[in-house]
Protein backbone atom coordinates (compact mmCIF):
# COMPACT_ATOMS: atom_id res chain seq x y z
CA UNK A 1 0.00 0.00 0.00
CA UNK A 2 1.98 2.63 -1.26
CA UNK A 3 -0.48 5.06 -0.77
CA UNK A 4 -4.19 5.46 0.72
CA UNK A 5 -7.04 6.67 -2.47
CA UNK A 6 -8.90 9.63 -0.80
CA UNK A 7 -12.11 10.57 -1.37
CA UNK A 8 -13.93 13.09 -0.92
CA UNK A 9 -17.29 11.21 -0.39
CA UNK A 10 -18.34 9.42 3.06
CA UNK A 11 -20.12 6.36 4.05
CA UNK A 12 -23.16 8.49 4.77
CA UNK A 13 -23.33 9.13 0.55
CA UNK A 14 -23.33 5.64 -0.16
CA UNK A 15 -24.94 3.45 2.44
CA UNK A 16 -28.70 3.57 4.11
CA UNK A 17 -28.46 5.40 7.37
CA UNK A 18 -28.82 2.92 9.61
CA UNK A 19 -26.22 0.82 8.27
CA UNK A 20 -24.31 4.00 7.81
CA UNK A 21 -24.73 4.20 12.33
CA UNK A 22 -23.27 1.11 12.63
CA UNK A 23 -20.42 1.41 10.29
CA UNK A 24 -19.51 4.59 12.72
CA UNK A 25 -20.61 2.40 15.78
CA UNK A 26 -17.64 0.19 14.80
CA UNK A 27 -15.21 3.16 14.22
CA UNK A 28 -17.10 4.52 17.31
CA UNK A 29 -13.70 4.33 19.08
CA UNK A 30 -11.98 7.34 17.49
CA UNK A 31 -12.04 10.53 20.01
CA UNK A 32 -13.47 13.00 18.51
CA UNK A 33 -16.78 11.09 16.59
CA UNK A 34 -19.58 13.20 16.04
CA UNK A 35 -22.62 12.30 17.87
CA UNK A 36 -23.98 9.39 16.00
CA UNK A 37 -25.76 6.51 17.67
CA UNK A 38 -25.85 5.03 21.16
CA UNK A 39 -22.84 3.24 21.16
CA UNK A 40 -20.80 6.39 19.78
CA UNK A 41 -22.10 8.55 22.88
CA UNK A 42 -20.94 5.79 25.02
CA UNK A 43 -17.71 6.37 23.67
CA UNK A 44 -17.84 10.16 23.94
CA UNK A 45 -18.78 9.91 27.64
CA UNK A 46 -15.42 8.09 28.22
CA UNK A 47 -13.08 9.54 30.39
CA UNK A 48 -9.71 9.29 29.39
CA UNK A 49 -6.78 7.76 32.30
CA UNK A 50 -4.20 10.52 33.14
CA UNK A 51 -1.13 9.56 31.39
CA UNK A 52 0.35 8.73 35.29
CA UNK A 53 -1.92 6.12 35.71
CA UNK A 54 -1.69 4.47 32.60
CA UNK A 55 2.19 4.17 32.71
CA UNK A 56 2.81 3.63 36.44
CA UNK A 57 -0.41 0.47 37.06
CA UNK A 58 0.97 -1.99 34.60
CA UNK A 59 1.27 -5.97 34.09
CA UNK A 60 4.81 -6.26 31.83
CA UNK A 61 6.18 -9.50 33.42
CA UNK A 62 9.35 -9.41 31.57
CA UNK A 63 10.05 -6.18 33.83
CA UNK A 64 8.43 -7.97 37.11
CA UNK A 65 5.24 -8.99 38.40
CA UNK A 66 4.33 -6.24 40.57
CA UNK A 67 1.88 -3.35 38.94
CA UNK A 68 4.59 -0.77 39.61
CA UNK A 69 7.42 -3.06 38.50
CA UNK A 70 7.57 -2.20 34.87
CA UNK A 71 7.55 1.62 35.53
CA UNK A 72 10.37 1.33 37.63
CA UNK A 73 12.45 -1.14 35.67
CA UNK A 74 11.61 -0.96 32.12
CA UNK A 75 13.63 2.66 31.58
CA UNK A 76 16.84 0.53 29.96
CA UNK A 77 15.14 -0.79 27.35
CA UNK A 78 16.56 0.56 23.91
CA UNK A 79 13.56 1.08 20.97
CA UNK A 80 15.92 2.97 18.90
CA UNK A 81 16.76 0.79 15.67
CA UNK A 82 13.48 -1.67 16.43
CA UNK A 83 12.96 -3.81 13.95
CA UNK A 84 9.70 -6.24 13.37
CA UNK A 85 10.12 -9.72 11.55
CA UNK A 86 6.89 -10.43 9.72
CA UNK A 87 6.88 -13.88 8.36
CA UNK A 88 5.02 -17.09 7.78
CA UNK A 89 2.37 -17.08 5.42
CA UNK A 90 2.90 -13.71 3.81
CA UNK A 91 3.81 -12.43 0.22
CA UNK A 92 6.05 -9.96 1.39
CA UNK A 93 7.94 -11.31 4.73
CA UNK A 94 11.27 -9.65 5.77
CA UNK A 95 12.67 -8.17 8.85
CA UNK A 96 11.42 -4.52 8.87
CA UNK A 97 12.50 -1.05 10.69
CA UNK A 98 9.75 0.26 12.59
CA UNK A 99 9.74 3.30 10.67
CA UNK A 100 9.36 1.81 7.39
CA UNK A 101 6.47 -0.35 8.81
CA UNK A 102 4.49 2.41 10.03
CA UNK A 103 5.81 4.87 7.57
CA UNK A 104 2.74 4.57 5.28
CA UNK A 105 -0.33 3.48 7.57
CA UNK A 106 -2.65 5.96 8.34
CA UNK A 107 -2.05 7.01 12.25
CA UNK A 108 -5.48 7.57 14.50
CA UNK A 109 -6.33 8.05 18.18
CA UNK A 110 -8.42 5.74 19.63
CA UNK A 111 -10.02 5.90 22.89
CA UNK A 112 -10.88 2.63 23.89
CA UNK A 113 -11.76 0.85 27.58
CA UNK A 114 -9.34 -1.62 28.41
CA UNK A 115 -10.39 -4.18 30.59
CA UNK A 116 -7.49 -6.24 32.34
CA UNK A 117 -8.47 -10.26 33.16
CA UNK A 118 -7.46 -9.19 37.16
CA UNK A 119 -11.29 -6.55 36.47
CA UNK A 120 -9.31 -3.51 36.56
CA UNK A 121 -9.90 -1.07 33.57
CA UNK A 122 -9.10 2.16 32.39
CA UNK A 123 -10.06 4.32 29.33
CA UNK A 124 -6.78 4.95 27.15
CA UNK A 125 -6.10 7.08 23.98
CA UNK A 126 -3.89 5.39 22.22
CA UNK A 127 -2.39 6.33 18.63
CA UNK A 128 -1.81 3.55 15.96
CA UNK A 129 -2.93 2.29 13.19
CA UNK A 130 -5.87 -0.75 11.97
CA UNK A 131 -3.64 -4.02 12.27
CA UNK A 132 -5.85 -5.23 9.04
CA UNK A 133 -3.46 -1.96 6.95
CA UNK A 134 -0.67 -3.91 8.13
CA UNK A 135 -1.72 -7.25 7.39
CA UNK A 136 -3.10 -6.44 4.02
CA UNK A 137 0.76 -4.97 3.09
CA UNK A 138 2.11 -8.28 3.97
CA UNK A 139 -0.06 -9.55 1.63
CA UNK A 140 -2.03 -12.30 3.49
CA UNK A 141 -1.75 -15.77 1.61
CA UNK A 142 -5.13 -17.26 1.46
CA UNK A 143 -4.94 -20.58 3.64
CA UNK A 144 -3.66 -18.32 6.63
CA UNK A 145 -6.12 -18.53 9.71
CA UNK A 146 -3.90 -16.97 12.84
CA UNK A 147 -1.68 -14.12 13.64
CA UNK A 148 0.70 -15.09 16.02
CA UNK A 149 2.42 -12.22 17.83
CA UNK A 150 5.97 -12.70 19.69
CA UNK A 151 7.51 -10.23 22.48
CA UNK A 152 11.12 -9.13 22.98
CA UNK A 153 13.36 -11.02 25.49
CA UNK A 154 16.08 -8.47 26.42
CA UNK A 155 17.15 -10.12 29.16
CA UNK A 156 20.22 -7.74 29.96
CA UNK A 157 17.00 -5.20 30.54
CA UNK A 158 14.40 -7.35 31.71
CA UNK A 159 14.92 -8.85 35.07
CA UNK A 160 11.48 -10.83 34.88
CA UNK A 161 13.68 -12.39 32.34
CA UNK A 162 16.09 -13.21 34.32
CA UNK A 163 13.81 -14.48 36.68
CA UNK A 164 11.90 -16.67 34.44
CA UNK A 165 8.54 -15.94 35.81
CA UNK A 166 7.13 -17.30 33.08
CA UNK A 167 8.60 -18.92 29.88
CA UNK A 168 9.69 -16.47 27.61
CA UNK A 169 9.27 -15.11 24.87
CA UNK A 170 5.88 -13.77 25.73
CA UNK A 171 3.72 -14.73 22.51
CA UNK A 172 -0.13 -14.05 21.44
CA UNK A 173 -2.06 -14.81 19.00
CA UNK A 174 -5.37 -14.13 17.11
CA UNK A 175 -7.84 -15.44 15.02
CA UNK A 176 -7.07 -13.74 11.23
CA UNK A 177 -10.50 -11.97 11.22
CA UNK A 178 -10.41 -11.09 14.54
CA UNK A 179 -6.94 -9.24 13.62
CA UNK A 180 -8.24 -7.84 10.70
CA UNK A 181 -11.33 -6.50 12.42
CA UNK A 182 -11.71 -2.81 12.03
CA UNK A 183 -11.24 -2.01 15.95
CA UNK A 184 -8.05 -4.35 16.41
CA UNK A 185 -4.80 -1.71 16.17
CA UNK A 186 -1.36 -1.67 16.37
CA UNK A 187 -0.60 1.42 18.75
CA UNK A 188 2.70 3.64 18.95
CA UNK A 189 1.58 5.77 21.47
CA UNK A 190 -0.41 7.33 24.02
CA UNK A 191 -1.64 10.78 24.16
CA UNK A 192 0.22 11.61 21.15
CA UNK A 193 3.61 10.73 23.00
CA UNK A 194 5.23 7.91 22.10
CA UNK A 195 4.44 4.34 24.10
CA UNK A 196 6.30 4.67 27.01
CA UNK A 197 8.52 1.79 28.04
CA UNK A 198 6.52 -0.07 29.96
CA UNK A 199 3.24 0.35 27.87
CA UNK A 200 4.71 -1.81 25.23
CA UNK A 201 7.19 0.27 23.44
CA UNK A 202 7.23 1.33 20.48
CA UNK A 203 4.95 -0.75 18.95
CA UNK A 204 2.41 -3.27 20.69
CA UNK A 205 -1.20 -4.90 19.83
CA UNK A 206 -4.69 -3.18 21.10
CA UNK A 207 -7.79 -5.62 20.67
CA UNK A 208 -10.10 -3.76 23.00
CA UNK A 209 -13.00 -6.31 23.58
CA UNK A 210 -10.37 -8.64 24.72
CA UNK A 211 -8.70 -9.06 28.34
CA UNK A 212 -5.48 -6.65 28.44
CA UNK A 213 -2.58 -9.78 28.30
CA UNK A 214 -4.16 -10.33 24.98
CA UNK A 215 -2.96 -6.85 23.84
CA UNK A 216 0.91 -7.98 23.44
CA UNK A 217 3.24 -5.48 23.95
CA UNK A 218 7.13 -4.37 22.68
CA UNK A 219 6.38 -7.05 19.56
CA UNK A 220 9.18 -8.00 17.45
CA UNK A 221 7.75 -10.26 15.42
CA UNK A 222 4.34 -11.14 13.43
CA UNK A 223 3.58 -14.41 11.82
CA UNK A 224 0.66 -15.56 9.86
CA UNK A 225 -0.05 -19.14 10.45
CA UNK A 226 -2.98 -21.79 9.30
CA UNK A 227 -3.12 -22.94 12.67
CA UNK A 228 -4.26 -21.58 16.25
CA UNK A 229 -0.78 -20.29 17.52
CA UNK A 230 0.49 -20.90 21.37
CA UNK A 231 -0.47 -18.15 23.92
CA UNK A 232 1.43 -17.37 26.67
CA UNK A 233 -1.51 -17.41 29.33
CA UNK A 234 -3.73 -20.29 28.15
CA UNK A 235 0.17 -21.82 28.00
CA UNK A 236 0.33 -20.98 31.81
CA UNK A 237 -3.31 -22.03 32.77
CA UNK A 238 -5.80 -22.95 30.31
CA UNK A 239 -8.23 -23.56 32.72
CA UNK A 240 -7.91 -20.09 33.38
CA UNK A 241 -7.10 -18.53 30.47
CA UNK A 242 -8.76 -19.49 27.26
CA UNK A 243 -7.44 -18.85 23.64
CA UNK A 244 -10.29 -16.11 22.95
CA UNK A 245 -10.27 -14.22 26.46
CA UNK A 246 -13.09 -12.20 25.21
CA UNK A 247 -14.20 -9.77 27.97
CA UNK A 248 -17.20 -11.46 29.47
CA UNK A 249 -19.24 -10.65 32.58
CA UNK A 250 -20.76 -13.58 32.18
CA UNK A 251 -18.15 -16.16 32.36
CA UNK A 252 -15.87 -16.32 35.58
CA UNK A 253 -12.36 -16.30 36.19
CA UNK A 254 -12.34 -19.42 37.99
CA UNK A 255 -10.69 -17.23 41.04
CA UNK A 256 -12.84 -14.65 40.98
CA UNK A 257 -16.16 -13.20 39.29
CA UNK A 258 -16.07 -10.87 36.28
CA UNK A 259 -19.37 -9.75 36.70
CA UNK A 260 -17.50 -6.00 37.58
CA UNK A 261 -14.03 -3.94 37.64
CA UNK A 262 -12.46 -1.52 39.38
CA UNK A 263 -11.94 1.68 37.59
CA UNK A 264 -7.98 2.71 37.94
CA UNK A 265 -8.02 6.35 38.86
CA UNK A 266 -11.19 6.73 41.30
CA UNK A 267 -9.23 6.80 44.08
CA UNK A 268 -10.08 4.76 47.61
CA UNK A 269 -13.69 5.26 47.42
CA UNK A 270 -15.01 5.09 43.67
CA UNK A 271 -17.12 2.05 43.20
CA UNK A 272 -17.14 -0.82 41.28
CA UNK A 273 -18.82 -0.76 37.92
CA UNK A 274 -20.43 -3.55 36.12
CA UNK A 275 -18.32 -4.96 32.93
CA UNK A 276 -19.81 -5.18 29.70
CA UNK A 277 -19.90 -7.79 27.32
CA UNK A 278 -17.12 -7.72 24.77
CA UNK A 279 -15.91 -4.85 27.15
CA UNK A 280 -18.77 -2.75 25.25
CA UNK A 281 -18.07 -3.53 21.54
CA UNK A 282 -20.70 -5.90 20.97
CA UNK A 283 -20.03 -4.72 17.33
CA UNK A 284 -17.44 -8.10 17.47
CA UNK A 285 -20.05 -10.47 18.35
CA UNK A 286 -20.53 -11.45 14.39
CA UNK A 287 -17.47 -12.82 14.98
CA UNK A 288 -18.47 -15.18 17.43
CA UNK A 289 -21.81 -16.49 15.70
CA UNK A 290 -22.40 -20.13 16.71
CA UNK A 291 -19.71 -20.65 19.04
CA UNK A 292 -20.50 -20.98 22.90
CA UNK A 293 -18.76 -18.48 24.33
CA UNK A 294 -18.74 -20.17 28.28
CA UNK A 295 -16.40 -23.33 26.07
CA UNK A 296 -14.13 -21.22 24.08
CA UNK A 297 -13.58 -18.56 26.43
CA UNK B 1 25.50 -14.65 73.35
CA UNK B 2 23.40 -15.54 76.35
CA UNK B 3 24.53 -12.34 77.68
CA UNK B 4 23.01 -10.52 75.13
CA UNK B 5 19.44 -12.29 75.34
CA UNK B 6 19.92 -11.32 79.01
CA UNK B 7 20.23 -7.97 78.39
CA UNK B 8 17.41 -8.33 76.01
CA UNK B 9 15.08 -10.22 78.28
CA UNK B 10 15.99 -7.45 80.86
CA UNK B 11 15.32 -4.18 78.52
CA UNK B 12 11.83 -6.35 77.83
CA UNK B 13 10.59 -6.16 80.91
CA UNK B 14 9.99 -3.31 81.34
CA UNK B 15 8.25 -2.70 78.12
CA UNK B 16 4.42 -2.84 79.12
CA UNK B 17 2.15 -5.07 76.76
CA UNK B 18 -0.14 -2.50 76.37
CA UNK B 19 2.23 -0.20 74.40
CA UNK B 20 2.69 -2.56 71.72
CA UNK B 21 -1.61 -2.07 70.90
CA UNK B 22 -0.41 1.32 70.22
CA UNK B 23 2.26 0.73 68.05
CA UNK B 24 1.30 -2.06 66.01
CA UNK B 25 -2.39 0.16 65.29
CA UNK B 26 -0.69 3.12 64.03
CA UNK B 27 0.29 1.77 60.74
CA UNK B 28 -3.51 1.36 60.12
CA UNK B 29 -4.13 5.10 60.10
CA UNK B 30 -1.14 5.70 58.26
CA UNK B 31 -1.67 3.37 55.94
CA UNK B 32 -5.05 4.81 54.91
CA UNK B 33 -3.39 8.54 54.56
CA UNK B 34 -1.33 7.02 52.51
CA UNK B 35 -3.18 5.33 50.00
CA UNK B 36 -5.73 8.23 49.94
CA UNK B 37 -3.01 10.58 49.19
CA UNK B 38 -1.45 8.57 46.30
CA UNK B 39 0.99 7.08 48.02
CA UNK B 40 0.10 3.94 46.86
CA UNK B 41 0.16 4.57 43.48
CA UNK B 42 -2.73 4.88 41.03
CA UNK B 43 -4.79 1.63 42.44
CA UNK B 44 -4.98 2.16 46.09
CA UNK B 45 -7.42 0.08 47.31
CA UNK B 46 -6.06 -3.62 46.21
CA UNK B 47 -2.70 -1.80 47.35
CA UNK B 48 -4.28 -1.35 50.86
CA UNK B 49 -6.06 -4.36 50.82
CA UNK B 50 -2.83 -6.45 50.36
CA UNK B 51 -0.75 -4.65 53.18
CA UNK B 52 -2.92 -4.94 55.18
CA UNK B 53 -3.04 -8.86 54.96
CA UNK B 54 -0.22 -9.18 54.48
CA UNK B 55 0.16 -7.13 57.74
CA UNK B 56 -2.16 -9.70 59.09
CA UNK B 57 -0.12 -12.86 58.05
CA UNK B 58 3.16 -11.29 59.85
CA UNK B 59 1.82 -10.72 63.60
CA UNK B 60 0.23 -14.32 63.08
CA UNK B 61 3.84 -15.36 62.38
CA UNK B 62 5.61 -13.19 64.88
CA UNK B 63 2.77 -14.84 67.23
CA UNK B 64 3.98 -18.25 66.47
CA UNK B 65 7.56 -17.52 66.79
CA UNK B 66 7.49 -16.46 70.39
CA UNK B 67 7.56 -20.25 71.96
CA UNK B 68 10.30 -21.25 69.67
CA UNK B 69 12.45 -18.07 70.53
CA UNK B 70 11.83 -18.75 73.86
CA UNK B 71 12.68 -22.92 73.47
CA UNK B 72 15.59 -22.06 71.21
CA UNK B 73 16.93 -18.58 72.23
CA UNK B 74 15.63 -18.03 75.52
CA UNK B 75 14.12 -14.53 74.30
CA UNK B 76 10.88 -14.08 76.55
CA UNK B 77 8.23 -12.16 74.21
CA UNK B 78 5.58 -14.06 76.35
CA UNK B 79 4.21 -11.10 77.12
CA UNK B 80 3.63 -9.56 74.41
CA UNK B 81 1.36 -12.33 72.83
CA UNK B 82 -1.68 -11.97 73.13
CA UNK B 83 -1.32 -8.09 72.06
CA UNK B 84 0.41 -9.61 68.86
CA UNK B 85 -2.96 -12.08 68.33
CA UNK B 86 -5.59 -9.30 68.59
CA UNK B 87 -3.78 -6.91 66.68
CA UNK B 88 -3.33 -10.02 63.90
CA UNK B 89 -7.13 -10.58 63.87
CA UNK B 90 -7.59 -6.53 63.40
CA UNK B 91 -5.16 -6.46 60.77
CA UNK B 92 -6.88 -9.00 59.16
CA UNK B 93 -10.36 -7.76 59.91
CA UNK B 94 -9.53 -4.65 58.46
CA UNK B 95 -8.07 -6.69 55.25
CA UNK B 96 -11.77 -8.42 55.45
CA UNK B 97 -13.47 -4.68 55.74
CA UNK B 98 -11.44 -2.96 52.93
CA UNK B 99 -12.34 -5.70 50.38
CA UNK B 100 -16.00 -5.92 51.36
CA UNK B 101 -16.84 -2.33 51.66
CA UNK B 102 -13.87 -0.26 49.28
CA UNK B 103 -13.09 -3.15 46.83
CA UNK B 104 -16.25 -5.26 46.17
CA UNK B 105 -18.77 -2.13 46.61
CA UNK B 106 -20.83 -3.80 49.34
CA UNK B 107 -21.81 -5.94 45.81
CA UNK B 108 -23.02 -8.86 48.77
CA UNK B 109 -24.44 -10.79 45.90
CA UNK B 110 -21.07 -10.97 44.26
CA UNK B 111 -19.36 -11.38 47.50
CA UNK B 112 -21.06 -14.25 48.50
CA UNK B 113 -20.60 -16.04 45.19
CA UNK B 114 -16.99 -15.54 45.65
CA UNK B 115 -16.91 -16.97 49.14
CA UNK B 116 -18.37 -20.09 47.77
CA UNK B 117 -17.03 -20.58 44.72
CA UNK B 118 -13.07 -19.27 44.77
CA UNK B 119 -11.32 -21.74 47.11
CA UNK B 120 -8.75 -18.77 47.97
CA UNK B 121 -11.68 -16.85 49.16
CA UNK B 122 -13.26 -19.39 50.76
CA UNK B 123 -9.66 -20.48 52.81
CA UNK B 124 -9.39 -16.80 53.39
CA UNK B 125 -13.07 -15.96 54.85
CA UNK B 126 -13.04 -19.61 57.17
CA UNK B 127 -9.37 -18.35 58.48
CA UNK B 128 -11.05 -14.98 59.32
CA UNK B 129 -13.51 -16.66 61.31
CA UNK B 130 -11.40 -19.22 63.02
CA UNK B 131 -9.75 -15.97 64.72
CA UNK B 132 -12.69 -14.84 65.96
CA UNK B 133 -13.20 -17.33 68.68
CA UNK B 134 -9.18 -16.24 69.23
CA UNK B 135 -9.79 -12.86 69.40
CA UNK B 136 -13.23 -12.90 71.45
CA UNK B 137 -11.43 -15.04 74.60
CA UNK B 138 -8.23 -12.93 74.27
CA UNK B 139 -8.86 -11.68 77.83
CA UNK B 140 -8.28 -13.08 81.08
CA UNK B 141 -12.22 -12.80 82.24
CA UNK B 142 -12.38 -16.15 78.99
CA UNK B 143 -8.75 -17.48 80.51
CA UNK B 144 -10.16 -17.76 83.70
CA UNK B 145 -13.62 -18.82 83.13
CA UNK B 146 -12.85 -21.61 80.38
CA UNK B 147 -9.19 -22.83 82.73
CA UNK B 148 -6.33 -22.07 81.62
CA UNK B 149 -6.01 -25.71 79.73
CA UNK B 150 -9.24 -25.55 77.47
CA UNK B 151 -8.23 -22.35 76.94
CA UNK B 152 -4.90 -23.46 75.34
CA UNK B 153 -6.25 -26.11 73.22
CA UNK B 154 -9.04 -23.88 72.02
CA UNK B 155 -6.05 -21.09 71.01
CA UNK B 156 -3.89 -23.80 69.33
CA UNK B 157 -6.56 -22.74 66.91
CA UNK B 158 -4.22 -20.49 65.51
CA UNK B 159 -1.89 -23.45 63.93
CA UNK B 160 -4.61 -24.01 60.97
CA UNK B 161 -5.51 -20.63 60.69
CA UNK B 162 -2.03 -19.89 59.95
CA UNK B 163 -1.90 -22.47 57.56
CA UNK B 164 -5.14 -21.52 55.76
CA UNK B 165 -3.96 -17.71 55.74
CA UNK B 166 -0.25 -18.38 53.92
CA UNK B 167 -2.22 -21.00 51.39
CA UNK B 168 -4.50 -17.78 50.99
CA UNK B 169 -1.39 -15.56 50.76
CA UNK B 170 -0.05 -17.72 47.60
CA UNK B 171 -3.42 -18.63 46.08
CA UNK B 172 -4.22 -14.61 45.50
CA UNK B 173 -0.92 -14.29 42.94
CA UNK B 174 -1.45 -15.07 39.57
CA UNK B 175 1.34 -17.22 38.98
CA UNK B 176 4.18 -18.96 41.91
CA UNK B 177 5.37 -15.62 43.50
CA UNK B 178 8.46 -16.42 45.93
CA UNK B 179 7.62 -14.35 48.81
CA UNK B 180 4.16 -15.66 49.66
CA UNK B 181 6.00 -19.24 49.66
CA UNK B 182 8.43 -18.16 52.00
CA UNK B 183 5.27 -17.20 54.15
CA UNK B 184 3.75 -20.16 54.30
CA UNK B 185 7.55 -21.66 54.40
CA UNK B 186 8.18 -19.80 57.67
CA UNK B 187 4.95 -20.96 59.25
CA UNK B 188 5.38 -24.46 57.93
CA UNK B 189 8.50 -24.44 59.99
CA UNK B 190 7.58 -22.66 62.91
CA UNK B 191 4.18 -25.56 62.87
CA UNK B 192 7.52 -27.85 62.69
CA UNK B 193 9.01 -26.44 65.84
CA UNK B 194 5.90 -27.92 67.79
CA UNK B 195 6.28 -31.39 66.91
CA UNK B 196 6.68 -33.89 69.96
CA UNK B 197 9.47 -35.97 68.11
CA UNK B 198 8.64 -39.53 70.14
CA UNK B 199 12.24 -40.10 69.93
CA UNK B 200 13.84 -36.99 71.16
CA UNK B 201 13.32 -36.69 74.62
CA UNK B 202 11.92 -33.81 76.32
CA UNK B 203 13.85 -30.59 78.07
CA UNK B 204 11.55 -27.90 77.96
CA UNK B 205 7.79 -27.64 78.40
CA UNK B 206 7.10 -26.15 74.87
CA UNK B 207 3.37 -25.30 74.31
Amino acid sequence: MAFRWKNNLTHADVTPEPIWLNRRAVLAGMAGAGALGGSVAAQESLEPNTWEEITTYNNFYEFGTGKSDPADNAGDMVTDGWEITIDGMVDNPGTFSLADLTADMTMEERLYRFRCVEAWSMVIPWNGFELADLLNKAGVQSGATHVAFETAVLPDVMPGVRRRVIEFPYVEGLRLDEAMHPLTIMATGVYDRPLANQSGAPIRLVVPWKYGFKSIKSIVRITLTDEQPKTSWNDINAREYGFYSNVNPEVDHPRWSQASERVIGGGLFAARQDTLMFNGYPEVASLYDGMDLSVEF
Amino acid sequence: MSAVIDTLNAALRKVPAWSLYILLTLPIPYLFYSAATGGMGVEPINALEREMGELGLKLIILGLAITPLRKYLKLNLLKFRRAIGVMAFVYVAVHLGIWVVLDMSLRFEQMWSDIWKRPYITIGMVAFLGMIPLAVTSNNLSLRKMGAAAWRKLHKLVYPIAVLGGVHYIMVQKVWEVEPMVFLAVILALLATRIKWATKARTAPGV
